[in-house]
Order: C-alpha cells, then sequence, then structure tokens
C-alpha cells in the first residue's frame, strides 16, 4: 500500500470483501509496508492490539521474512475500527514456522478483515494460523488466507483454522482459503465454520444462576481464547486477552 | 416450598403438560416416575423457565413469590437448581470458572457477599470429595469429555457447591454404575435432605429410591399427575409397570 499505487478494486481477490469507501479517503496517507525480517535460527513476536486508526480507518501492513529455522509469532486483535485491515505477508525459508493467532470483534456497520498471504518458498516450513471472529449488528469479519508453496518447498506444512460466531443474524462472516501448491509433499489442513452461541449451553448456564450478559460473555472469551493459545509469554497473552474482552464487552 | 397448579405448558405447537397440579413441601423428597414420553423432562424445563417452553396456563408458587414471572437465572437464584437429565457441554470453560461465577452471581442477587477464589476452593473441595470425584475434573472445560456416569456424579457436585433449597433431579440415576450410585444417593442425602429443603426425584427405577428415600411418590402420564402413593407405589410400578398400575 502507498500513496504511489492506484486504489485497489473488488476485482482484486484480496480487496474483495473491504470498504473501498472508507479506504479511498485515507489510502494517499498510507505508507508502504513494515518490514520485518527474523534472521535465521532467530524467533521474534509481535502483538498488536490496537490498530493505528486514521479517520476512521486502520490499517498494518507486514512484510515478513523469516530465516531458515527462524521462528516468527504474530498476534493481533482487529477491533474499533469502521474499517479495520490487519495485511501480512511472511515468505517462509527452510525449516522455518509461522505462527499467527487472530481475533476480529465486531458490530455496528464495521468491517473488519485479516489477509494473509503465507509463502513457502522452502522445504520444511510450518505454518499455523487461528483466526476467531465475533460479530454483531450488521458487522461483517473477514479472513483471507493465501498459502503458496514454491515446487521446492517440500514438506511443508500448513494449516488454517477459522471459525465465526454471530451474534445477530444480520452480521456476515467471510472465510476464503486460497491454496496454490506447486510440490507434492505436502499438508495443508484448513478448516472454516460459522456458528451461534450454543443455545442449550446459555440455559445450561443460566439455570445455575449466570445472568445472560455474563453467560455469554464466559462462551465468547473461550471462543476467541483458541486464537491466542500459541502465545508462550503469559503476561503478554493476559494483555491481548484483555484488550478483547473489553472489545466484546461492546459488542452486545 | 412449591406449589405447581393446573400447569399447561407447550414445545412448538404441541401441548406437553396437560393441567399438571403438584405440591412439595420443605423437608419432603418426592419422586416423580413414569413412561418415556410422558412429560417429565418437560416439567423440570417448565420449572426452570427454558426458552420454548411455553406456560398457557396455570401457576407455580415457590416460597411465596410467582416463579413464572422469573428469568431462569432468577429461578436459579430463588433457590431452584435442575439437575440435567442430559449435562450440557461447554467447550473452554473449566467447572471451577463457571462454578464460581454462578454461585457468586446468586449470592449477588441475594444482596451477599462474592466467595474469595480462597474460600470457593475449599467450598469445591469438600463437595468434590462428598462425591468422591477428583479435583482434577473441576478444572477441565464443563462435561467436556465426560462420560456419561462422570456427567451426572459432576451435576451432583455442582448441586453441592450451589446448595439450593429445591432441587429437580432429572434422572441423574441414569448412566451411573452401581458404586457410583451409591455414592450419588449418599451425597444427594447429604447435601439435600434437610428440613428446609425439598428434592423432585425424577426417575425410572426403584433403586435410587432405595437409597433416597421419599416421602410421596407420583405417577406422570400423559402430561399430568395420574397417581400418588408412598414409597411402596414404587416397588408396585417397579413390579408390575405403568400400563397396570396407572391406566
Ligand atoms: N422440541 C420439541 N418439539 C416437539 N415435541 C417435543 C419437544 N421436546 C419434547 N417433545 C415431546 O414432548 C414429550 C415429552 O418429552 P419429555 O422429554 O418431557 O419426556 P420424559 O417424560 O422426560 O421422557 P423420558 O423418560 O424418555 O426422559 C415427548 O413426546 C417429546 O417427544
Ligand atoms: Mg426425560
Amino acid at each position: 500500500m502507498s500513496a504511489l499505487l492506484p486504489l485497489p478494486t473488488k476485482r482484486d481477490e484480496s480487496w474483495r470483501y473491504a470498504d473501498l469507501k472508507a479506504l479511498e479517503a485515507v489510502w494517499p496517507k498510507l505508507d508502504g509496508p513494515e518490514k520485518i525480517a527474523v534472521a535465521a535460527g532467530e524467533s521474534a513476536s509481535r502483538q498488536i492490539s490496537v490498530l493505528p486508526i486514521i479517520d476512521g480507518v486502520g490499517i498494518v501492513d507486514l512484510d515478513v521474512t523469516i530465516g531458515d529455522g527462524a521462528n516468527f509469532a504474530l498476534h493481533v486483535l482487529a477491533v474499533a475500527a469502521d474499517y479495520g485491515r490487519i495485511q501480512v505477508k511472511a515468505t517462509l525459508g527452510k525449516g522455518a514456522h509461522f505462527e499467527l493467532g487472530g481475533a476480529i470483534l465486531g458490530s455496528g456497520t464495521q468491517t473488519l478483515e485479516i489477509v494473509t498471504e503465507t509463502i513457502h518458498a522452502e522445504p520444511n516450513a510450518t505454518s499455523n494460523q487461528v483466526v476467531r471472529s465475533v460479530l454483531a449488528g450488521k458487522a461483517t469479519g473477514s479472513f483471507l488466507g493465501k498459502i503458496n508453496v514454491a515446487r521446492d518447498a517440500q514438506k511443508t506444512d500448513a494449516a488454517q483454522s477459522v471459525k465465526a460466531m454471530l451474534l445477530d443474524r444480520t452480521a456476515t462472516a467471510n472465510a476464503k482459503p486460497e491454496l496454490e501448491i506447486f510440490a507434492d509433499d505436502v499438508k495443508c489442513a484448513h478448516g472454516a465454520t460459522v456458528g451461534e452461541l450454543d443455545k442449550q449451553a446459555l440455559f445450561y448456564m443460566a439455570a445455575r444462576g449466570l445472568p445472560p450478559e455474563l453467560a455469554q460473555k464466559l462462551m465468547l472469551q473461550a471462543f476467541i481464547a483458541d486464537a491466542f493459545v500459541s502465545m508462550d509469554d503469559d503476561s503478554a497473552r493476559e494483555a491481548i486477552e484483555s484488550k478483547a474482552l473489553e472489545a466484546l464487552e461492546h459488542l452486545s | 416450598m412449591i406449589k405447581i397448579e393446573n400447569l399447561h405448558a407447550q414445545v412448538g405447537d404441541t401441548e406437553i403438560l396437560k393441567g399438571l397440579s403438584l405440591e412439595l413441601n420443605a423437608g419432603e423428597i418426592h419422586a416423580i416416575m413414569g413412561p418415556n414420553g410422558a412429560g417429565k423432562s418437560t416439567l423440570s424445563y417448565a420449572l426452570g423457565g427454558r426458552p420454548g417452553y411455553e406456560i398457557t396456563a396455570g401457576s407455580v408458587n415457590f416460597d411465596g413469590q410467582d416463579l413464572l414471572e422469573l428469568d431462569p437465572h432468577e429461578r436459579a437464584a430463588a433457590g431452584i437448581f435442575l439437575g440435567f437429565q442430559y449435562p450440557v457441554e461447554i467447550p473452554g470453560v473449566s467447572n471451577l470458572q463457571f462454578l464460581r461465577e454462578s454461585l457468586n452471581s446468586q449470592r449477588k442477587s441475594r444482596g451477599e457477599e462474592p466467595l474469595s477464589g480462597a474460600e470457593f476452593i475449599k467450598l469445591a473441595k469438600e463437595k468434590a470429595g462428598l462425591l468422591k470425584m477428583d479435583m482434577d475434573m473441576l478444572k477441565r472445560a464443563v462435561n467436556v469429555g465426560f462420560s456419561g456416569g462422570e456427567k451426572k456424579r459432576n451435576e451432583m457436585v455442582q448441586m453441592g457447591i450451589i446448595d439450593p433449597k429445591l432441587a429437580i433431579l432429572d434422572e441423574t440415576d441414569s448412566g451411573l454404575d452401581i458404586d457410583a450410585l451409591r455414592v450419588v444417593g449418599s451425597g444427594i442425602n447429604a447435601i439435600m435432605r434437610k428440613p428446609e429443603k425439598a428434592v423432585l426425584l425424577i426417575t425410572h427405577y426403584q433403586r435410587l429410591l432405595e437409597l433416597v428415600k421419599p416421602d410421596f411418590v407420583h405417577v406422570l402420564a400423559g402430561g399430568r399427575i395420574v397417581k400418588t402413593g408412598g414409597p411402596e407405589l414404587a416397588v408396585q410400578l417397579e413390579e408390575e409397570g405403568y400400563e397396570a398400575v396407572a391406566a
């Protein structure tokens, strides 16, 4: 993304669900992607729980290169913007690992999305992406996950798990994996589901004395926790989870 | 304690309870038996306020208040506990967190102080011990991966922690092995057989009633109580069947 480039269109697959009207106003102010390089054998992590918002639009754009045997873990919250987009391109070296955990929490008429492009350029690399969305009102939450496995990238293991919970019938969840696989010895597991809060569980919880707001909060907290279980640093995990909880409380 | 009069309830367009009347006083244990599909679980859900169970006529008075006016969680705080025939799994929410939040919500609505973490753990340990359940199970997600019998035992640990006035136990005995049945039976007696409490035991088997001796036994058939007697009625039902006894 850069002021020098033309505004994307919906024909561009990775912008298919974007709020281009909102984007238009801030497009000239955006810089290009932030480049992150993780040197061979190193481990790095990044958490993003607040989007940098200009005029209601919050865009994060990362271009990550993960060296041979290196490890990069990214955990993100897509919240609190009229239009929010977290866009990540990750290029993996030999035996590298890319971990993404994300939660999309939206209400009103928000459009929030996480868009990843994972390039398995070399053999033996692994990637794991877990995205959980909770959407209320007329919000739209989308995950687009493109996985590209190069011809030489044998023994690639790339997994995606995407689940959305709709609190209102008027909310929309999109989940789109896109696989481009040129190697033959590859594992790409992906699953996507959309559901609503389990009514039986809500009644069970009420029968034990939990008011509906609290019962819903416990269930949603558990639901989005999947996105952050991969974090080893307890205090970082608690920090992002508490931001997520705050956002959840503003949803309904 | 609870007085149910002429209760009519429907699920969807089907009327299931068709004028059911029943009264329990403090200190009493009542058993309800009856054929499959008679409406026993429907009665417990109707009393618990489950959405989709519409009360079309009748009244329920619990401790001087109109029970049907209350939301499900308010009924729990008022002192009603439902032991589920099919306890529900709640992925990702631990038993301990669930029960502590539940108990403290009830206490709050009664104007009582919440239990601290330490006080709660002590209480949970005591009740798990009473039901011979491993504390590790309480750290796991609610009922997730529990066997049928473990789920039923967990219902009783929950009852012990919540300490209700009235327990409505829907087939708590089904799915329990012989030893577990004994543990659960003595658990029910320890928790609920008190002068200020009452129990409504829904069961298909006489065996539980040998452990938790009921003062009254009712037969529910076709959405109504069709016969009431003492403990001997359960014995007679077991020997002769519903057709013969309550036709
Ligand atoms: N959601 C529903 N829609 C239609 N009918 C229902 C529904 N739920 C229950 N019923 C019907 O209501 C009747 C009573 O069901 P209920 O579960 O109360 O029976 P029960 O006495 O508890 O039986 P069991 O001994 O098998 O547990 C049954 O005929 C059942 O099919
Ligand atoms: Mg039943």
